[in-house]
């Protein structure tokens, strides 16, 4: 499970490594789509999370995590409208959305409290996963200082969320 | 007798005036996920009055129960202490959000 985790992020940071590599410096567009696409994934895992956990704590993580993403991902909306910026598709959101199924499809295999702890890791996980992105590589590379400084009020709730998913995983053990 | 009922008058208006003066509203906000100030120092009586900069729906819920104010995104909302003590509070959303206030008599 953990290993597969690491794997996962070992992957991610290979993907975006290589996009970079290649000189390809993330540009605005493909910025607003990896934020955008990282906190869908969370909504997704989230409603999973609704409708399988049977931890009262879980489900009301789940619960803020849909609130929260999809809070932060109408102002990103509202903020490329307002910057007529497109969100464009590129390798990282690929790789996000790709190793993103599979955990939504691994997870749909469990049940109960093993779900649960599975979800809450992975949780752990994927925040960590996103901030060490936003931190190293999103925030960074932005260019436009809205974006960016939605950026880094995304990176202090996903923070947040990481402190509240480990709080949470404490709870379950 | 008429001084002690003037000594009186003088000694409500010196209270009500002292009341008045005493009750104060304290603001504290939150913002990306802080409360600021997080320890505030209050008297009984005074106004907390929260301030929510964040587009997420926070709260202010009192560990002891003394309060729950549910602060919607970019809203104010306010609550006036009617008890003496040290009140740690947090967000029931966001539970890393902690703060503390000190509430004297």
């Amino acid at each position: 499970m953990y290993v597969r985790i690491s794997a996962a992020i070992a992957a991610i940071c290979f993907s975006s490594g290589m996009a970079m590599a290649e000189g390809a410096k993330l540009t605005d567009p493909q910025i607003a789509h990896i934020a955008y696409t990282a906190g869908e994934i969370d909504i997704k895992a989230a409603k999973q999370a609704l409708d399988k956990a049977s931890s009262k704590d879980v489900k009301q993580f789940a619960q803020d995590m849909v609130r929260d993403h999809e809070a932060v991902n109408k102002q990103a909306l509202d903020l490329v409208k307002k910057l007529k910026v497109t969100p464009e598709d590129n390798e990282t959101s690929k790789a996000l959305s790709r190793q993103a199924a599979d955990k939504l499809a691994e997870l749909g295999k469990l049940k109960g409290a093993a779900f649960d702890k599975a979800y809450v890791a992975n949780e752990v996980a994927y925040h960590k996963t996103v901030d060490g992105a936003l931190e190293t590589q999103l925030i960074p590379s932005a260019s436009n200082s809205e974006l960016k400084g939605l950026l880094q009020t995304g990176l202090k709730i996903f923070q947040g969320h990481e402190q509240h998913a480990e709080h949470v995983a404490a709870e379950l053990k | 007798m008429q001084r002690a009922r003037r000594f009186a008058a003088i000694a409500a208006l010196w209270l009500a005036a002292g009341a008045s003066a005493r009750a104060a509203t304290i603001q504290i906000s939150m913002e990306n996920l802080e409360v600021a100030p997080a320890v505030t120092s209050a008297r009984v009586g005074d106004t907390i009055e929260w301030t929510n900069k964040d587009v997420l729906l926070h709260s202010a819920t009192a560990r002891n129960g003394d309060f729950d104010v549910t602060l919607p995104p970019k809203k104010t909302a306010s609550f006036v202490l009617k008890k003496a003590g040290t009140v740690d509070y947090y967000c029931r959303y966001h539970p890393n959000m902690k703060a503390t206030i000190n509430v004297a008599p």
